[in-house]
């Protein structure tokens, strides 16, 4: 009997431990795993760090630099991915084809932190599929100090002193739409004359571009090589971080306008962690962690509330500059970039005719 | 079971194992299965899904529709992509010629180095290998870049005034390209070089050559697989290559390399990308056979 009375208590011992083991928090979450699938550079560590330590999920992030390499890698059938980032036109492919899995919004309830202005957009009314991770712009930026004049348009780019001084976006779609924006087009045109002026124009500008950079163009504006350009809002303000003479304008003809999404696509193997780290994602001490090291535009109200509270310097500099907090005058010009279909091919001719001029 | 029909298996069982032992073919076969294998699995198998992917047709979405098209190809005829395929042609050649100029004199200096120091000078070659190539292309980037170690060091030296400005142009990226193939050039032409024998190079002397005929009639023709295996190894990767060019040569220029990559990254036109990879395939193929028939030379040069 002895025995019986020792392994049983052991049993229990051993019980008690492992659940003591468990999550250390109430959530029930059976994943011990998250793979997410985002943007290079996009993601803080501490945050992933963060939700390990509150769940006991381990994070696996792969990275990609464009909305078109990640659907590309999805279509072609790679599963297992958990969250993946696209942007508003992808979100709306991928929302045509099925390739998105709907939210339980009860399992969401940081949602409510987010600012109403950025929910019910074109790409997903009602939310259905995604929450907002971080928007911005896409427009014209210059160091004060280099420029001998005060740009105010796209078309200024085009003066001559400004030969070899230039960092644009690698991006065919952003830069493409900047040359239809200064020809007075739609900046999703699909007309095949638009496009080819819009072509002549950008051949035009060649001379003046120094370089093409979509991973981190502020570095060459930085250093100096670069002048002014065509850049992320993010690429503008970490410019600004290390050099207060750096400007970043919506141009008179218009600028771009971009807003990332989280969203779990169809088939993730463990939704349940998926839901958890949207939810996380959108707390606004971690959302905090995101504008600190990757100064885009946070769409997270209760952020900048909590930002303005612990730490107002980096609050003000926020509120202060144009890349991380634009006016609704520099909004009121931006436009998105839209899916156009079958024209994708025209614009990726015209890219690489001009490219290979 | 009868008797017979057991006896029958145990001899087919024994024969089995027979035909292995006393068959050189299917010895032979064996052997190389497992190459084989990977070689179908990794090689045949993906080329086969390339070249049926490449006749498909793209989606409105960027998905992959199952419908036959040729214009896959056709479009491919368009001047613009002759144009691309040309400029790469020439950059490809150019960093083979300049890998050649630069390699020989360095792999002829290794070869003729005592047997002891050769190892060592070899194992240097082979270093850089040790950290990742676009770690060394960017401390390529901080060499070049204005204002850069380069433009210090000159305007140290007062040798220059001003920026060379060397990064985002062509050289930059003829630099990037020859300074990443060169080891592929060194090896092969070390290896050709090594095995030539001193008593050739001897005898060619006794009989009144002067060392610049010895190395134009013996040297240098001896040395030609080396040449070729490096050419072959150089200029084919050289073709493919868009991550210098884009890093280096600030994106400017488009290489027929940018072209396969836009298609499957950001045009999404998997088909068109896939024709693309295949014809560069067939026209490099073309290309390297067609030199090396010229060179006189046939299965050897691989050794």
């Amino acid at each position: 009997m002895k025995i019986y009375r020792l392994v049983s208590l052991l049993t229990l011992l051993m019980f008690l431990f492992l659940s003591a083991c468990g999550s250390p928090t109430s959530a029930k979450l059976t994943s011990k795993e998250l793979n997410l699938y985002a943007w290079s550079d996009y993601i803080p560590q501490q945050l992933l760090d963060d939700f390990t330590a509150k769940y006991g999920i381990k994070v696996n992030y792969d990275t990609y630099s464009s909305n078109e390499e990640m659907l590309a890698k999805l279509q072609a059938g790679a599963s297992g991915y958990d969250v993946t980032i696209p942007s508003d036109y992808t979100v709306d492919i991928m929302i045509k084809q099925g390739m998105l899995q709907p939210l339980d919004m009860s399992q969401i309830p940081n949602f409510a932190n987010v600012d109403k202005r950025f929910i019910n957009q074109y790409y997903d009314p009602g939310n259905k599929y995604t929450v907002p991770y971080q928007w911005g712009t896409t427009a014209l930026v210059y160091d004060k100090t280099k420029v001998p004049f005060e740009p105010k348009s796209w078309s200024d780019l085009w003066d001559p002193r400004f030969k070899g001084r230039l960092v644009v976006l690698d991006d065919e779609r952003e830069v493409t739409g900047m040359a239809l924006q200064t020809l007075g087009f739609d900046k999703n045109s699909t007309d095949p004359q638009q496009l080819d002026q819009a072509k002549q124009k950008l051949v035009a500008l060649k001379p003046n571009i120094l370089l093409f950079n979509s991973d981190d163009p502020e570095t060459s504006l930085i250093t100096g090589e670069a002048w002014a350009g065509l850049v992320y809002n993010g690429n503008a303000s970490l410019a600004y971080q290390q050099d207060p003479n750096i400007v970043y304008i919506c141009p008179t003809e218009g600028c771009g306008l971009w807003f990332d999404n989280l969203a779990i696509p169809k088939g993730a193997p463990h939704p349940d962690a998926a839901m958890a780290f949207l939810n996380f994602v959108l707390d606004a001490k971690e959302s905090v962690l995101i504008t600190k090291e990757f100064p885009y535009s946070n769409p997270n109200a209760a952020a900048l509330d909590y930002l303005k509270t612990s730490d107002p310097t980096t609050y003000d500099a926020y509120m202060a500059f144009a890349g991380t907090n634009p006016s609704a005058d520099f909004l009121a010009h931006a436009v998105g970039v839209k899916d156009v279909g079958d024209a994708t091919k025209l614009y990726d001719q015209l890219w690489t005719d001009f490219k290979g001029q | 079971m009868t008797t017979a029909q057991a006896t029958e298996k145990s001899v087919k069982k024994f024969s089995l194992l027979k035909v292995f032992r006393e068959s050189r073919v299917a010895q032979g076969l064996l052997l190389i299965s497992p190459a084989n294998i990977y070689l179908f699995l990794f090689m045949i198998l993906p080329l086969i899904l390339v070249t049926v992917l490449s006749f498909l047709s793209r989606g409105t979405y960027g998905d992959v529709v199952f419908q036959f098209n040729i214009t896959n190809y056709t479009r491919l005829f368009d001047p613009l992509y002759g144009k691309i395929f040309i400029y790469s042609l020439e950059v490809g050649l150019a960093t083979t010629v300049l890998s050649i100029l630069i390699g020989y004199p360095l792999a002829y200096y290794i070869a003729r180095a005592p047997a002891r120091q050769r190892s060592l000078l070899l194992f240097l070659i082979l270093v850089p290998f040790w950290t990742n190539f676009i770690i060394r292309i960017y401390a390529w980037i901080m060499i070049l870049r204005a204002g850069g170690l380069l433009d210090a060091f000159l305007e140290w030296a007062h040798i220059t005034q001003h920026s060379l400005n060397l990064l985002y142009s062509p050289t930059a990226v003829l630099i990037g390209m020859v300074y990443e193939f060169l080891p592929f050039m060194v090896l092969p032409l070390y290896t050709s070089l090594e095995k030539i024998e001193n008593s050739i190079l001897e005898a060619a002397a006794d009989l009144g050559a002067p060392p610049w005929r010895v190395f134009l009639r013996v040297t240098l023709p001896l040395s030609v697989p080396g040449m070729i295996a490096g050419t072959i190894l150089v200029f084919i990767p050289a073709m493919g290559m868009f991550v210098i060019p884009d890093l280096m040569g600030g994106a400017k220029t488009i290489l027929i390399g940018n072209v396969i990559r836009n298609q499957f990254l950001t045009a999404r036109d998997w088909p068109f990308g896939a024709a693309s990879s295949m014809i560069l395939m067939l026209l490099t193929m073309v290309f390297t056979l067609y030199y090396t028939r010229k060179a006189g030379f046939g299965e050897e040069l691989l050794v």
